[in-house]
């Protein structure tokens, strides 16, 4: 989509008068709406839906054997798939070069050990462990992918039962584990650190947050900041153009108190899911 | 709503239709038989099989005397001659630009079919073909009228009229083309201080109103320098969320039901439109004001 030069303007002059083309102030997010337990085959999954950007996300279990470097860790991979429902530009290899942006920014985020606690997910040391596949996928693209995609994971991996290891037998190199037969016998991941992306977007002078896909294309540049807590886990420039460091400073700030702000409510809003809601799915 | 951030949960959704205590008409879906009959005739969106009118679309039945068509609910624009339209030029090339407009193909705006700068009338030359890109360029938004529509579907525009042109400063928002309400006028001077533009692609253009004779230098002319003001940034705002709020609930756009749309959203901040709960509740209020006014 291309904009002219008076719409781009329009959304200049707006994002400097604190009235964003929709009636936002600069530090505003737009409604969402989030179902968890969507996906029945996963162990966890989770849907959100911000304006017109929707992301599926769901999370598989598998046994692995720990690396060398990092015995007592699991292991958690990110893998994003672009539909081309959601833009004709992702179609055959078009939504490589994000996805991979993506699932590169995610890792790097839950890397940190205050972030995502890996260690629960060894079962024994050196030689067994649980690997999370978190698979991502972008339904339609609104604009803020980032932010929509990290609430989501972080949604779907909070959604996530691991089933409880009864007992492991070692015997010489052999390792043998018996899982419970229970299916309700599953403890969760504590994902209260999970890192929250906030894309802070730069228009004429000002930051904003949540932009549009309007508002993105009449950015000078954007940063992506990962916030764990209170804790910066990474910081990604995303976009064309350069930031002064003043700016840089100031959008960081910005994206720290947003994100920890959407941290809280998206934690109320999951406590407040009960498991026995009916599915509403994709049909409106 | 300010600062706050709403994550709603999908099982708590509400209900956007607002037809609960009237008749929902009954929508076919494709393969279903309409009639049986064989006196009728077949009309868009239909088909003959088995010796049955069958529809090969989802959408609401029309019937005109004898002849039965099925109109779909989503669907692309089909142009029609006359047609108001608000498109965007994708490209410049020979002697034509080729425009958005939210159709199967893209439509075609030749540069015989605008207006020159200030008015001239002359056969088009080899310079003005040079000049086009200072005319309308990539990206540009323009208003038009469907001159002719061709056997693929493709549509002609044209803007051989002052009323027509590039759009300067304003918003853009899009819409099924089914949800614009057929009337003789789509240029709407809102009495509350904006311009509407109802195209009938289902592109909607908002703008500041603009001085009629301002605007009557020709098709080409877009202020930058112009900064509007921030109260004419939220009537703009908020009709852009009362619009929305309406298609969502898929009700018909026409001047009037924006109209109602916006003065009942006044108990609304413009922020708070974008929650789903404010915008049933817009679209249930100028739904009712609606019935009271046919009734009476």
């Amino acid at each position: 989509m291309a904009l002219c030069e008076a719409e781009k303007t329009f959304i200049l002059h707006s994002v400097e008068e604190n009235f964003r083309i929709d009636g936002r102030q600069r530090g505003d997010y737009r409604p969402m709406e989030l179902e968890t337990n969507i996906v029945a085959p996963s162990f966890g999954s989770a849907r959100l839906r911000l304006a017109n950007t929707d992301v599926l996300v769901s999370v598989k279990l598998e046994i692995d054997s720990p690396t060398l470097e990092q015995p007592k860790l699991g292991k958690i991979e990110f893998f994003v798939d672009c539909s081309a429902n959601a833009t004709p530009d992702f179609e055959g290899r078009g939504g490589d070069n994000l996805a991979t942006e993506i699932s590169n920014c995610l890792s790097s985020a839950y890397k940190s050990s205050t972030a995502f606690d890996a260690g629960k997910l060894c079962i024994l040391k050196g030689s067994k462990c649980w690997k999370l596949y978190v698979d991502i996928l972008l339904l339609e693209c609104g604009g803020n992918l980032y932010d929509a995609v990290s609430l989501a994971v972080k949604a779907a991996l909070w959604d996530t039962r691991i089933p409880l290891v009864k007992s492991v037998v070692v015997d010489g190199n052999k390792v043998d584990m018996e899982v419970s037969d229970e299916l309700f016998d599953c403890e969760r991941l504590d994902v209260t650190g999970a890192p929250i992306m906030v894309t802070v977007c730069k228009i004429g002078d000002q930051c904003i947050v949540d932009p549009t896909t309007a508002e993105e294309h009449c950015s000078g540049g954007s940063v992506v900041v990962a916030v764990s807590k209170s804790n910066f886990s990474t910081i990604l420039q995303t976009g064309g153009g350069s930031l002064h460091p003043m700016t840089l400073l100031e959008s960081l700030k910005l994206g720290q108190t947003v994100a920890q702000r959407l941290d809280s409510t998206l934690i109320n809003t999951l406590k407040q899911i009960n498991d026995n809601s009916t599915d509403v799915g994709f049909l409106k | 709503m300010s600062n706050k951030i709403h994550i709603g949960i999908a099982s708590d959704r509400v209900n956007p239709s607002v037809a609960l205590n009237q008749r929902v008409p009954k929508i076919y879906t494709p393969g279903e038989v309409i009639t049986e009959q064989n006196e009728l005739m077949r009309g868009h969106g239909t088909y003959e099989e088995d010796g049955c009118l069958k529809s090969s679309v989802a959408g609401l039945k029309e019937e005109v005397n004898k002849l039965i068509s099925i109109k779909p609910l989503k669907s692309r624009y089909n142009g029609e001659i006359g047609d108001v339209v608000v498109g965007r030029i994708t490209e410049v090339q020979q002697r034509r630009w080729k425009v958005e407009t939210n159709s199967r193909l893209d439509s075609v705006l030749l540069l015989s079919s605008v207006n020159l700068p200030g008015g001239e009338l002359r056969r088009r030359s080899a310079e003005d073909e040079h000049m086009m890109r200072k005319y309308l360029q990539e990206g540009d938004l323009i208003s038009a009228e469907v001159q002719n529509v061709f056997t693929d579907g493709s549509l002609s525009l044209h803007t051989r009229s002052l009323k027509y042109g590039k759009l300067s400063q304003g918003v853009l928002i899009k819409v099924f083309p089914a949800l614009i309400k057929r009337s003789k006028t789509r240029f709407h001077n809102l009495s509350v201080g904006a311009s509407v533009i109802l195209g009938n692609n289902g592109f909607i253009w908002i703008c500041p109103t603009v001085n009629t004779e301002e605007e009557s230098v020709g098709g080409f002319i877009q202020n930058l320098e112009y900064i509007v003001p921030i109260e004419e940034r939220e009537i703009i705002a908020r009709i852009r969320n009362c619009i929305l709020a309406l298609a969502q609930s898929k009700m018909m756009l026409f001047d009037t039901s924006i109209l109602f749309a916006f003065e009942e959203s006044k108990k609304y901040a413009v922020a708070e439109l974008l929650l789903p709960e404010a915008m049933v509740d817009v679209a249930l209020l100028t739904q009712q004001r609606l019935t009271l006014l046919e009734n009476q």
